[in-house]
């Protein structure tokens, strides 16, 4: 781990929801790993990095108080970084195929330049997908889109649409980053096929760096056992898809 | 490996390595786990009257020589942590930290804490960063006679008591543990401290003030368990900086009847414990000592 103070080199509006900002740092960084984050005005947060190389970035959906002051910095000013923090995603397997719902397609972003891959690309909408299309193109041999509204792609979540991939097509691994419920029913489907996976998951994190405790599911550390874990880990989680932790440490349920 | 079996006062432990409180210890499968991965016993989070989120982050960082945090005792409060020392008290000897702001608060939660199976609780009169709790009330003698009287008054497991650094008249407060009936003391807690970002020309840490931790603290800590060594005949629990068995070894030779650590797991991982347990048998039988008992405050020899 490192600490730095970067420059904001470029920030875009990525999609209808979400932030990409640029910056240099030569870090060593694998894919799927992630970074503290904090300037004056917020609080500091964990972001997975969507680039990996010399320049990296991070890309962001606009949710709240500390990624609106991030949405809000121009080219020039300073962000104190520290990182990169977790485990990253293992790319041993030879045929894979990445999934990414939502904001989740920014951390595997990087595995579509790194290795050859397919990918499945699923959204609420058009707007939070369209981007995705053109990295599709760029690094895949195959990529599907899918979005909740019919308005891009398939009409159908991101389950169906690997459902309907893998009658298709042959891998030996998924690799899959995005919201806890569609994680949760990927997992019910690729258990029912056995297919091997790994997923990244998310917790409220405090130190980042494994020594806190906040960020625990069941007894693993999200912040540095994971946020990579294997299907066969997560089939033991009892906390993955019925709840989390809060910032008290309080087990708040999902339902 | 019963050389490495430990007595603190009224209770004994396999292993000499104890999580310090703050460390992997909010959960109670987190406990668990670090049971199984070789610490004696295990320090919970410390719990208060209430949920606490603690200090907003940033909140903790690296520094080249260890670790500043403050967390700013975050904790679901005394009632919710009921269902995670029913998970971790089957697994073995957990401690159970409280703060609070006044004795007949601190010895509520500590009565609570005994009530869940702690086998002991650690009062935590020392963090430096908590408005009000901590070091605040664990500065005057006094005051912590007060306290560790009415928590004795309040309970039969063995009370320890954790102590601050931040003080010139460290001694004067390990006597006042003693002439209260305290059983045990735990040395040292976090260091103050603070981190300043040039770039933005203010403290990193949403508190401010912080508390400093790790290798750098050691040699400070070594002094202070040396120190009440001099002035108390109670059990001391030494912590501060230790990362393998000659970290341990010192605290031991300067008077600790047992050890700590936490930030360590930051980088040697929660598998230290089993490390240090190994090289303390290794070198108990390469200098022929037969127990942990027999190096405790051999450098005063």
């Amino acid at each position: 781990m490192s600490e730095a103070i970067v420059t904001v080199k470029s920030i875009e509006q990525t999609n209808k929801y979400s932030k990409t900002i640029r910056f240099d740092w030569d870090a060593e960084a694998k894919p799927g790993q992630f970074i503290m984050v904090w300037c004056p005005g917020m609080d500091e947060i964990p972001l997975s990095l969507s680039s990996v190389d010399d320049e990296k970035s991070i890309t962001f959906k606009v949710i709240g108080p500390d990624t609106e002051a991030l949405a809000s910095k121009s080219v020039g000013d300073k962000l104190r970084i520290r990182g990169p923090y977790g485990n990253g995603y293992d790319l041993s397997s030879k045929r894979i195929l990445v999934v990414g719902g939502g904001i989740g397609i920014a951390p595997i972003t990087p595995v579509l330049k790194c290795k050859d891959v397919d990918a499945v690309f699923a959204a609420r909408d058009a707007g939070e997908v369209a981007y995705a299309d053109p990295l599709g193109k760029e690094y895949c041999k195959n990529h599907w889109i899918c979005t909740d509204d019919g308005s891009m792609g398939e009409h159908c979540n991101a389950v169906e649409m690997v459902k309907k991939v893998l009658a298709e097509h042959e891998y030996d691994e998924i690799i899959a980053c995005g919201p806890e419920v569609m994680l949760f029913f990927l997992l019910k489907y690729l258990n029912e096929i056995g297919m091997k996976c790994q997923f990244s998951l998310e917790r409220y994190m405090k130190c980042g760096a494994g020594v806190c405790g906040a960020c625990m599911c069941d007894e693993h550390r999200v912040c540095k056992d994971g946020p990579v874990f294997t299907g066969e880990q997560i089939n033991k989680m009892k906390d993955f898809g019925t709840g989390r932790r809060d910032a008290c440490g309080t087990f708040v349920s999902y339902r | 490996m019963s050389g490495l079996k430990v007595t603190v006062g009224k209770i004994s432990f396999d292993r000499p390595g104890i999580v310090a409180s703050g460390i992997m210890d909010e959960t109670g499968d987190t406990m668990v786990r670090m049971l199984r991965s070789g610490a004696g016993a295990v320090v919970s989070k410390s719990v208060g009257s209430n949920p606490n989120p603690g200090h907003r982050n940033p909140n903790f960082t690296e520094v080249p020589c260890g670790c500043i945090n403050a967390m700013g005792l975050p904790n679901p409060g005394i009632d919710a942590f009921a269902e995670e020392m029913e998970v971790a008290v089957k697994e073995g000897p957990i401690i159970g930290s409280v703060y609070g702001s006044s004795p007949g608060e601190f010895a509520e939660l500590a009565g609570k804490m005994e009530d869940y199976g702690a086998c002991a609780v650690e009062l935590n009169l020392s963090c430096p960063h908590a408005k009000g709790y901590g070091m605040e009330v664990g500065t005057d003698p006094k005051m912590v006679g007060t306290i560790v009287k009415a928590v004795k008054d309040a309970v039969k497991v063995p009370v320890w008591v954790k102590l601050t650094p931040n003080t010139h008249i460290l001694q004067d407060i390990g006597r006042s543990v003693e002439e209260a009936g305290g059983d045990a003391i735990v040395a040292i807690n976090t260091l103050k401290a603070m981190v300043i970002v040039p770039e933005f020309g203010k403290p990193l840490l949403s508190n401010k003030v912080c508390g400093l931790s790790g290798k750098c603290i050691k040699p400070i800590g070594v002094r202070a368990v040396w120190d009440l060594h001099n002035a108390v005949s109670i059990p001391i629990v030494g912590v501060g900086g230790i990362y393998d068995h000659r970290d341990a070894l010192e605290y031991i030779m300067a008077g600790a009847s047992a050890f700590q650590l936490g930030s360590a797991v930051l980088t040697e991982g929660v598998d230290v414990f089993e490390k240090i347990n190994r090289g303390l048998e290794a070198f108990m039988e390469e200098y022929g000592y037969g127990s942990i008992e027999e190096m405790r405050g051999v450098a005063h020899e």
